[in-house]
């Protein structure tokens, strides 16, 4: 076990009472509660984390959080595994196990950075220059092997174990961030009353004040921190939320975050989800995300042991671990002579500041000399030494001379951008500020103020001043500090540099790439991007962009606002698939809806199928049947002899009343409603305004002013849509109400040539259900089983006598149990959603493949029921000349020439005398079936100009099947043509 | 987005279903151009980018069909009204008598 050599002996705020053990490629090491991978690696003087994405190259820790290019890993294991997760944010636990990634066999020797050799054809535009010929050789050689070596970790193969929340909050007040500035916005917004949600992404608040060990109201920041906190969570109607990254801004004051309730567990707890997905409903919005420090490019940036100098003080104040023993900081501005401090009090030996700039103010000498720092004014670091770690650097001074230095650690800082990203997710234009040298916020999203770093304002003071005007208008400033100075000369890349300098580490882009994309044209920030990869990576460009924009500025000699700047898109940083699925995954992806037939039939053993979300029975297997054809052709004989039930509740159904309701079905239907009399059913085609076919159904005229509609299964919701549009918009005069009542009834059709002796079993003997006193058609109010209220409609699909029977809902499951009882005598089956589309097919009736949003009403042979005597939704444009057209396929019915052949839905009519080509397609096989009323497969169609091409034999080719069978267009009524049956 | 529903109130997008333009008018069908007219009311839309009134559905709600005012270029609502006053206000169809069809 490896001891924490490089822990501090005191200080930070990690708790140094316990000990973790965790794990990084097999070896254990021990850390602290309060580090995180990072420092906790740190500590143990681990500085190679991984390999970059392209080049393979080695690479450490670069920054202190979420911004992190380099330092990605893989936790956990098995199920859990999970890639690209940032060292720097990553807090350890007792037994974490994590692991490099990108490398082959170790982390030390890794196969892959030959790439770096190879690095001249791994340039900019590669994709596009390299592997162009063969094509056929890219997705079967280049594009894998490519993949293969230019990757990051691996996600875990099994299933995701831990489940997903999603959840909803209001607020007055949405604080983004919890440094000076946020903690000051939500303690003066709390104080002024308002509701307030306070969301930071660390699992310390604080931010830069606990980073930088900082004096806040004269005392250090942590305790004020502390105290602000335990005053927040006193303050009703607060919450204070750690651990939970503000990821996007969307419209109506709308902003998503990521809570990772459990990540920073062993395991989520019983009842506990890993992480919570929410949707923050926010009047107004304080945005102090802070800033994030840009790295320096020049050569060899990118090496194990070059940090950002902003978190190179984080590691000492925060964690009380030293990231180095000898130290050269390299910086353009003042903020970064903090870091000299930071390190002289940490005990490392800081050989030099190389402050680029030629005239350092007063400040940085001070600080220099009090450190005994060799302070390089003017000068730059043009190359790094050393490979899996660093070893020295070479600088050259403001003279030209060069001077090699030893050291382990480089402290860069090349000043802040503020972390704005949020402020630009509805398109707001970020503006430049050259006192700053980076992009400020420009236009907001409604209710948005900007406060502290990410407005801007980096000093610690100017933070707590706006954050706390932010909060509630007018405020004073809820604590006292001073202002560091932050003043800052820009320096976007070192020339004539020796080694790669890197822009992007994480896509491997350097500034060598940027000015190639330049050289062949690819000027604009889109193309740059596009060309070169770069800010493409999951951290999207944080440290990257601005440098790669102000370089791409100096090679066009453009300024940098008018090179123009990338827009960020949510989400700030990644967020896993399964928050955003929450506990929509599994059986869960959608709500099921049962029938009230289904614990029966579940009882019965039958199988299932999902039509949109119901569950519907679709055969009831019996002992000794071989598969389900066998089951489905009983089912049908049955039908077809004798009785059989079925359970068709799930048909949309819809109650109309009114003293125009009659008028108003006229409108909404292409035939006529209002003539229906009382007591009787009409089958209607409903027609979209366009002329299309969109649903059909029957009507039934309970009374002079009350209608029931039935719609099919699919459509149950479009129609009551659709109707209720037809009402309240276009026809709001009319006196007419409707509402779906699919679930309030339990509806079973009752169908054969015994289901009249089946009903009289349970139908109670006041009614008369006699052919004269019942006949087709008809609809009427009963009870059944002894005064149990409920409806009877005389309506057939399966082309045989048949009733359709509904009750109250609740009766369901009991009648279910009931007509089966009284259907005994009769050898009544239940037949499912299957041996229904085999007897609609054989009966030529339409569904959901004829009823597909292509059809006309003519097209599948409703044509004769197009009124012409009254308007109606769809009436002018079902003329359209592309409707009316000869050609178009019509239904026809099909059987194959040799009957022992089997037909496929999906299959192509080409005729006999024609090569099979897309020219000479003649329509498509819409349905088939085997019919045991037939004996062989019969299939319905739509065929080119088919009502005048009966008798004729063409051909049903099936190309993904490879099968062409012969058949003939015959008429779709396959049994019984003359509808004698249904009437008895 | 979010929607105040003038029956049930601030409501999230989730809730409402979109259909389309709410400033074209059902014609009569027994203009002369009634078939010009009507390929005009079902397909020719102007797609300006900027405020634009459509036709949004409660479907998760109230039922009640809404006449939104929305900048296309920015998802600001402007204005929400229930279409059916929409519709008795400005006469949206001439409308047949009761009984003749």
């Amino acid at each position: 076990m490896t001891t924490q050599t490089n822990r501090l002996p005191a200080g930070g705020i990690v708790d140094r009472s316990r000990v973790l053990r965790f794990t990084f490629d097999g070896i254990a090491y021990d850390g602290h509660p309060g580090d995180t991978l990072a420092s906790a690696l740190l500590a143990n003087g681990v500085t190679l984390t991984g390999r970059s994405f392209k080049y393979h190259r080695p690479r450490g820790i670069l920054s202190a959080g979420s911004e992190e290019p380099n330092a990605l890993v893989e936790l956990r294991t098995g199920a859990r595994r999970e890639a690209n997760t940032k060292a720097t944010t990553a807090e350890i636990f007792e037994g974490l196990e994590s692991a490099s990634q990108n490398r082959w066999p170790s982390l030390r020797f890794d196969v892959m950075s030959v790439n770096s050799l190879l690095s001249p054809i791994f340039v900019a535009g590669f994709y596009y220059k390299t592997f162009m010929w063969p094509a056929a050789l890219w997705e079967k050689l280049y594009e894998p092997a490519i993949r293969r070596a230019a990757g990051l970790g691996r996600a875990s193969d099994s299933a995701d174990p831990d489940t997903y929340e999603k959840a909803t909050a209001h607020c007055d007040v949405l604080v983004i961030g919890g440094g000076p500035a946020g903690l000051s916005a939500a303690l003066t917004a709390a104080r002024s009353g308002a509701r307030v949600i306070l969301a930071d992404e660390n699992f310390q608040l604080g931010g830069r004040a606990i980073d930088d060990a900082s004096e806040i109201d004269g005392q250090p920041a942590a305790k004020w921190v502390a105290s602000a906190e335990a005053e927040l969570s006193k303050l009703p109607d607060v919450r204070v939320m750690r651990r939970t990254t503000v990821f996007g801004a969307y419209d109506g004051g709308t902003y998503g975050g990521v809570e990772r309730v459990s990540d920073h567990l062993a395991s989520a707890p019983a009842g506990v989800p890993r992480q919570r997905l929410w949707k923050f409903i926010a009047k107004r919005v304080v945005l102090a995300a802070g800033a994030t420090e840009r790295p320096l490019v020049f050569g060899n940036n990118d090496r194990p042991g070059v940090m950002l100098a902003g978190a190179v003080r984080t590691y000492v104040n925060r964690y009380g671990v030293k990231p180095g023993h000898r130290a050269v900081v390299f910086a353009n501005n003042d903020y970064a002579a903090s870091t000299v401090q930071a390190l002289a009090k940490a005990g490392v030996e800081v050989v030099a500041l190389v402050d680029s700039r030629t005239g350092p103010s007063n400040e940085v000498t001070a600080i220099a000399r009090a450190a005994n720092t060799r302070l390089i004014s003017g000068g730059v670091i043009t190359t790094v030494k050393g490979g899996h770690a660093v070893k020295g650097v070479v600088v050259r001074t403001a003279d030209g001379r060069s001077i090699s230095l030893t050291c382990d650690l480089v402290a860069m800082s090349g000043g802040w951008n503020p972390n704005i990203q949020i402020s630009t997710h509805l398109g707001g234009k970020p503006k430049w500020d050259d006192a700053l040298s980076s992009f400020v916020p420009g236009a907001l999203p409604p209710g948005m103020t900007v406060a502290g770093a990410a407005s801007g304002a980096l000093g610690l003071g100017d933070a707590i001043t706006t954050g706390s005007a932010a909060g509630a208008s007018g405020s004073a400033p809820v604590a006292k500090a001073v202002n560091e100075s932050t003043a800052i000369t820009p320096l976007w890349r070192v020339n004539d540099c020796s080694g790669k300098s890197f822009v992007d580490m994480q896509n491997d882009v350097a500034s060598g790439d940027i000015e190639l994309s330049e050289r062949e044209g690819f000027r604009s920030v889109e193309h740059l991007k596009r060309y070169t990869t770069l800010g493409m990576a999951t951290d999207q460009g944080k440290t990257a962009n601005v440098n790669a924009l102000a370089i791409m500025a100096e090679l066009t000699k453009k300024s940098i606002p008018d090179t123009g700047m990338t827009l960020a898109r949510p989400p700030y940083t990644p967020v896993a698939i399964g928050a955003l699925a929450g506990h929509h995954r599994d059986k869960d992806f959608k709500p099921s809806r049962r029938p009230p037939s289904y614990a029966w039939s579940k009882e019965q053993g039958a199988m299932f199928v999902e039509t949109g979300l119901w569950l519907r029975p679709s055969y009831y297997p019996r002992a000794g049947e071989r598969d389900w054809l066998e089951t489905v052709t009983r089912e049908v004989n049955t039908v077809r002899n004798a009785v059989g039930i079925v359970d068709v509740s799930t048909l949309g159904k819809l109650d109309v009343q009114g003293a125009d309701a009659a008028l108003f079905l006229d409108r909404v239907y292409m035939n006529g409603m209002k003539t229906i009399p009382v007591g009787k059913c009409r089958y209607g085609g409903m027609l979209r305004e366009d002329g299309i076919l969109m649903d059909d159904g029957t009507v039934a005229r309970l009374a002079e002013n009350h209608y029931f509609i039935t719609t099919t299964t699919a459509n149950a919701v479009k129609v009551s849509q659709h109707m209720e549009l037809c009402h309240q918009w276009l026809w709001p005069e009319l006196d007419v109400q409707m509402i779906s009542a699919t679930e309030q009834w339990a509806q079973y059709a009752i169908a054969g040539p015994k289901s009249r002796d089946l009903l009289r079993n349970i139908v109670d003997k006041e009614f008369d259900i006699s052919d004269a006193g019942f006949p087709y058609l008809a609809v009427g109010g009963i009870t059944v089983c002894g005064g149990i209220k409920a409806r009877l409609f005389r309506l057939s699909f399966s082309g045989e006598r048949a009733y359709e029977l509904g009750v109250p809902a609740r009766y369901g499951d009991a009648l279910i149990r009931a007509l089966m009882k009284a259907g005994e005598e009769f050898g009544v089956c239940a037949y499912g959603s299957e041996a229904l589309a085999v007897m609609r097919i054989e009966k030529g009736h339409i569904s959901g493949p004829e009823l597909n949003g292509t059809t006309t009403a003519k097209d599948v042979g409703l044509g004769g029921m197009v009124s012409t005597k009254k308007d109606f939704v769809g009436r002018m444009l079902l003329g359209r000349p592309g409707l009316v057209d000869a050609d178009r396929p019509s239904l026809v019915g099909l059987r194959p020439v040799d009957r022992s052949e089997r037909l496929r839905s999906g299959a192509h009519f080409v005729a006999r005398d024609k090569q099979v080509t897309a020219a000479n397609d003649d329509g498509y096989m819409t349905s088939v079936a085997y019919s045991p009323s037939n004996g062989h497969w019969i299939g319905l169609g739509l065929l080119k100009r088919g009502a005048e091409r009966t008798g004729e034999i063409i051909r049903a080719c099936d190309p993904v099947r490879n099968i062409e069978t012969l058949v003939e267009v015959v008429s779709p009524c396959f049994v019984d043509a003359e509808g004698e049956k249904v009437r008895g | 987005m979010r929607i105040t529903c003038p029956c049930c109130g601030e409501r999230a997008l989730d809730e409402f279903a979109y259909y389309g333009d709410a400033s074209v008018k059902r014609p009569d069908i027994a203009s002369p151009t009634a078939m010009a007219d009507f390929v005009a009311y079902s397909f020719d839309r102007v797609n300006a980018a900027g405020p634009h009134r459509e036709l949004w559905y409660h479907s998760a709600g109230c039922h009640l069909w809404l006449v939104v005012t929305r900048n296309v270029a920015n998802h600001e609502i402007l204005n929400v009204e229930p279409a059916r006053d929409v519709a008795r206000a400005t006469q949206q169809l001439p409308t047949p008598g009761r009984g003749s069809a």
